[in-house]
């Protein structure tokens, strides 16, 4: 299993496609440090625009609240869109590019069984996610810390403002990095189960970020109709409960509690909910597959 | 016989020293009640005068209905005449505009010239209210109203209305440095405006928590400042890069 495993990583990792996606994240993360390197103000005067009238915001203010923190936040935001398509290239490729190769029958000839064959097929998918998003934490996180420095970090949500001391961030990312990493995985397992009934890999990955897409629209959009029946039961709406660990709890004067989580119990029945899933997508693969005439 | 006069002698100087002894007080405190509105704004100015600088450390809480904020420690810089600044010198604070005006100098350094209105005294705490009305039509403080403690000649409570900023409030506790005029914990009060960003940006994520806060809440509710000072270093001078 492990021999297999690495074979399919070597197969992975070989691809000089499979870098596209490093390439990409990095140009996009780059970009946007840049551009808020040298034009942060414009973003910053933005999401400050409503309090311009009751608070004191200097320049100096403005340089301090853009730090590393709320940079890395500002990515992980923006690429919410960006990563599934990455991912789904892999993914959707795994059987689909197998079948569009020829190579699929080849390699159920071998003495591996069916269930080994797509279990491991999943892991190297979800390790390359795995990889992808270490690469995104070094480049988001560790290097806006470098360049932008480190103050307290402050969250702009639509109707309120949280406020963490500096101190207590980090822990926050690694706990969003591990949440984003299960997201991140559901998107491989749907990339993963369209890519069995599919001959060649366009299809399942068009039709991953189709679905993605549409979904994440519903999940924004708020009208009351789909509030309590679709958008609850839609993984992109899960998708974005990493941010629930920026999201503080406070006292009656409304001053932080440090170390705290507003709605932790939310947070883990959308973790819940995305690796349902995740076994639903995988596990409906798996008995496709089983039962599959492989003709190519 | 002898004794008995001479007890009865000293019994009645005792009395006569006690008549006395009140008398002046009376007259002291009629003094005190007496003194115009003028003195007392004199009085209050002379204290905040002996202040040319001063350099003080201190928490600072924030308390607006849509912010969620740490205490903060922050330093205060102050300089002669207006000259004030605070500094959260290891993180990020919000600073309500018109915080300036925790720097008492301030209510008169905007209004030179301004009429004083006589209110009387405050029910309960005896403080005496005076409203000063600045002269100068131009002057951005359009009211300054203040409940001045009389014995120690310190201002307790402000309400200061400007133009375009609104009503703030001030409450001082006085301690250590009242004789300076300098209070030990300022509370500071201000108009909020409604805070609003749109979805788009933000991209929330829906946890199912049930806001407390209705939009109606969110509009036009006052915030508020605490600043509880440990410690003052007055006179010691501060440089000006200190204000930017």
């Amino acid at each position: 299993m492990l021999k297999l495993l690495r074979i399919e990583l070597f197969k992975i990792f070989k691809r000089p496609r499979t870098y596209i996606a490093f390439g990409a994240i990095a140009a996009i993360v780059i970009l946007i440090q840049v551009a808020l390197k040298y034009d942060g103000k414009s973003y910053v005067d933005l999401l400050l625009n409503n309090l311009s009238d009751s608070f004191e915001l200097s320049d100096e203010y403005k340089n301090k609240l853009l730090n590393g923190y709320l940079i890395c936040f500002v990515i992980l935001n923006t690429l919410l869109i960006q990563m599934p398509l990455l991912v789904a290239l892999i993914a959707g490729d795994s059987i689909a590019g197998e079948a569009n190769m020829g190579t699929l029958r080849l390699s159920m000839s071998r003495p591996v069984s069916r269930t080994q064959y797509m279990t491991v097929k999943f892991l190297a998918s979800v390790i390359y996610t795995l990889a992808l998003l270490v690469w995104m934490a070094m480049l988001a996180l560790f290097g806006s810390m470098l360049i932008f420095g480190t103050n307290d970090m402050v969250v702009f949500r639509s109707d309120g403002i949280e406020q963490m001391r500096h101190f207590d961030v980090l822990w926050r990312y690694f706990a969003a990095f591990g949440y984003a990493a299960v997201a991140l995985t559901t998107v491989a397992a749907l990339a993963f189960l369209l890519s069995v009934f599919a001959e060649n890999s366009i299809g399942p990955i068009i039709a991953t970020m189709s679905i993605v897409i549409v979904f994440t629209i519903l999940s924004e959009m708020n009208i009351p109709l789909y509030d309590n029946t679709i958008k609850p039961y839609l993984f992109t709406s899960h998708m974005v409960a990493w941010k629930g660990f920026f999201y503080v709890k406070a006292d009656a004067m409304g001053t932080t509690i440090n170390g705290s989580i507003e709605n932790l119990p939310a947070i883990l029945k959308s973790l819940s909910i995305l690796f349902i899933y995740i076994i639903i997508f995988f596990g409906t693969a798996l008995c496709v597959f089983r039962k599959k005439d492989i003709l190519t | 016989m002898f004794l008995e006069k001479k007890i009865f002698l000293l019994k009645q100087s005792i009395r006569m020293k006690k008549i006395m002894v009140l008398l002046l007080i009376l007259v002291s405190i009629k003094g005190i009640n007496a003194q115009t509105a003028e003195e007392l704004i004199n009085r209050v100015r002379m204290k905040l005068d002996k202040v040319n600088d001063y350099e003080a450390k201190g928490k600072m809480r924030t308390n607006v209905i849509f912010i969620k904020a740490p205490v903060a420690n922050v330093k205060v810089y102050f300089k002669k005449p207006n000259k004030l600044r605070i500094n959260n010198e290891n993180g990020i604070s919000f600073i309500p505009k018109g915080s300036v005006n925790i720097n008492l100098n301030n209510i008169f350094f905007n209004s030179a010239a301004f009429t004083i209105i006589d209110g009387g005294k405050e029910t309960g705490s005896g403080n005496r209210i005076l409203k000063l009305l600045p002269e100068d039509e131009a002057a951005g403080v359009v009211l300054s109203t203040l409940y001045i403690d009389e014995k120690n000649a310190v201002i307790r409570k402000a309400k200061i209305t400007t133009k375009e900023s609104g009503t703030y409030e001030l409450e001082m506790t006085y301690g250590r440095y009242i004789s300076y005029g300098l209070a030990d914990k300022f509370i500071f009060s201000f108009n909020t405006k409604e805070y609003k960003l749109p979805k788009g940006i933000t991209f929330d994520y829906d946890d199912g928590t049930k806001k407390e806060n209705s939009s109606d809440q969110l509009k036009n509710k006052k915030g508020r400042v605490e600043l509880i000072y440990s410690e003052y270093k007055i006179n010691k001078g501060v440089p000006d890069a200190v204000f930017g």
